[in-house]
């Protein structure tokens, strides 16, 4: 069965999202534990694959037993396997959170449809994190951004609006991506990665090959919130169900940064696209990590505020992969994954703040320390991260984003860096020192916050894997995104 | 030059309505014209994708059954198959984004009553 694995992953979540479905239209209280074993399933088989991946090496898998390149490859590397167990972990803690949330938010009838489209996300996530060919990603991509579309149209206020907004952006995103893969398609007659790889390094003066890497690049720009294609990001997930955003806002824009990481180092050669991305990246990115973090101070709404948190942490990467070091690059990689746990860990917090007061205006926070204590220490703690306190992991990820741009001497960039993180600060400390600090008339401890058992466990255990990935972040560098750094 | 112009024809027009849908999207305001605009859009990569596989004079890529020695095709007699096998996924892709961007547009029509954007937006700032 190990040998099956990188199929399992993607046809777990894919099964279980017609079953979901269908079990609803028997016992809609089925959904919701059905919906719990397809997750469960997928972190089991993805942390097996993780392992599978440290100890033996990569994977190789051909779909249907066609050999690679003329069939489909699922290909599973080190850093594939480490954001692909990162993926399904977080998908399982905020899914934990659901019960009684999404029965909260959305009409009994529609929750058998936003169960499976759920796991049908999470099916896309997955399959994008493990595919070797590049026709096969764009079709996992536009079946993340259907389920994402469709979920987030399920909120309230507007919300269809700003899914059909979003729902534009990301066709012309992912066109963009197509018509980049059928530049390669035309220069080399292969959709397969590796043979790609192989292929193109005589082509690379190619104008032909510029214009499709811009094309696949700007794509993924798109689908990963790059600043400044970002537009799309902070009104679809405010306006989603605060389930929804939970979901989607650790993941989707996460993933998406994958593939671009995968893209420059996977088809081509680092040196071919970091060069020709040249400084640009850079100071694009320095652009947008200093206007996201001051759009967040502006912001009135908690989720919001979160969002364009989202924008300025993908800078961030950005500036490590810009940097062009081995140091930057770990960086980028390591920030990936904490920043999965810190964005779930915080957006958790926002739906159980949403699930208990009803709103999530900053205003309405004031002494929220008092009511919710254990959902405050989430908040701190999440937040605590993204600012980048030692021992949190989202120190050490800015360490070596930091390291990586000092060793390259570009030194807008480490300003950059710090510049964002200080704005970030004062963003967070806006948000804690309403909870913690504001005279608020909220009173009365609740028991365990007054929330599901589920949210506590979800909040109880992202707090402690941000310390753990903190104390284990050399661990990780050394075993998990090493063997992968390409320069 | 001019003789380069006329055999692409195939590009240029691919070309064109690919611009045309970009600016479709950006400048109509009714949400009906931005997603015809996104299927011209749609369209446009699928044409570019049937132009790459199609030859003058090119044959279906069907072999009949010869058994196995003596069968040995030229690739240049047949067209590509493959980017017009792409183009089936990206055809049905296309179809489930205009499903799923026709059902937002009765849900947005349903609840604000209005299919302009600037309206939907000033609604949705009274609305705070």
């Amino acid at each position: 069965m190990g040998e099956q694995l990188p199929a399992l992953i993607v046809a777990t979540p894919l099964l279980f999202s017609f079953a979901i479905y269908l079990a609803g239209l028997w016992r809609r209280r089925l959904c919701y534990p059905l919906f719990l074993t397809s997750l469960a399933l997928s972190a089991i088989f993805s942390l097996w694959l993780f392992f599978r991946v440290m100890i033996f090496g990569p994977i190789s898998y051909p779909i249907g037993g066609w050999e690679p390149p003329w069939g489909i490859e699922y290909r599973v590397d080190h850093l594939s396997a480490l954001i692909i167990a990162s993926v399904a972990t977080v998908a399982l803690l905020v899914g934990l959170s659901f019960r009684g949330r999404v029965e909260g938010e959305t009409e009994p009838s529609r929750w058998s449809q936003i169960y499976a489209l759920f796991s049908l996300q999470l099916c896309g996530l997955l399959g994008m994190t493990v595919t070797g060919d590049v026709f096969n990603l764009y079709v996992l991509l536009e079946i993340a951004s259907f389920s994402a579309y469709a979920i987030i149209a399920m909120g309230e206020r507007g919300a269809e609006f700003f899914a059909f907004r979003y729902l534009i952006f990301g066709t012309i995103g992912a066109c963009c991506y197509l018509l980049g893969v059928g530049h390669l398609y035309i220069l080399t007659g292969s959709l397969n990665m590796a043979d790609l790889s192989r292929l193109l390094p005589p082509l690379y003066p190619s104008r032909a090959l510029l214009v499709g890497f811009a094309l696949l690049v700007l794509g993924i720009g798109i689908k990963m919130a790059a600043f400044p294609l970002h537009t799309w990001l902070p009104d679809a997930y405010t306006e989603a169900p605060s389930s929804a955003s939970a979901f989607l806002a650790p993941l989707s824009t996460k993933v998406a940064s994958y593939v671009f990481l995968r893209i420059l180092t996977g088809i081509f050669s680092p040196h071919f696209s970091l060069t020709s991305l040249g400084d640009a990246m850079g100071w694009v990115a320095l652009a947008g990590a200093i206007f996201a973090s001051l759009m967040a101070l502006a912001q009135q709404r908690l989720r919001r505020v979160l969002c364009y948190l989202i924008v300025s942490e993908i800078s961030f990467l950005l500036m490590g992969v810009a940097s062009r070091t081995a140091d930057g690059l770990r960086g980028a990689v390591l920030h990936l994954v904490n920043d999965m746990f810190m964005m779930g860990c915080l957006f958790t917090g926002a739906c159980a703040i949403l699930h208990q007061l009803g709103r999530e205006e900053l205003v309405a926070l004031k002494g929220l320390c008092r009511k919710m204590p254990l959902t405050s220490a989430a908040l701190l703690l999440g937040g605590l991260s993204i600012i980048g306190t030692p021992p949190l992991c989202g120190f050490f990820s800015k360490w070596y984003l930091v390291l990586g741009a000092i060793e390259a001497r570009m030194w807008h960039i480490v300003i950059g860096l710090l510049v964002g993180s200080l704005l970030n600060t004062i963003v967070i400390f806006r948000i804690l020192e309403k909870v913690y600090l504001g005279a608020g008339h909220q009173h009365g401890r609740l028991y365990w916050d007054g929330l599901p058992k589920g949210m506590v466990m979800g909040l109880v255990i992202f707090s402690l894997s941000l310390i753990l990935l903190g104390v284990f972040a050399s661990e990780i560098v050394a075993k998990a995104i090493d063997p992968w750094i390409p320069l | 030059m001019f003789q380069q112009l006329l055999s692409h024809y195939n590009y240029w027009f691919y070309a064109l309505m690919l611009v045309l849908g970009l600016y479709g999207m950006i400048s109509k305001g009714n949400l009906v014209k931005k997603l015809v605009a996104m299927n011209i859009f749609q369209w446009a990569i699928i044409f570019f994708f049937l132009s790459i596989g199609a030859k003058r004079g090119g044959d279906i890529p069907i072999l009949p059954e010869h058994g196995h020695m003596e069968v040995t095709a030229r690739a240049s007699e047949f067209v590509n198959p493959l980017p017009h096998v792409l183009m089936l996924t990206a055809i049905v892709v296309g179809v489930a984004t205009t499903g799923i961007a026709l059902a937002l547009i009765l849900r947005i029509y349903r609840r604000w009553g209005s299919l302009e954007e600037d309206e939907i937006i000033g609604r949705l700032k009274e609305n705070g």
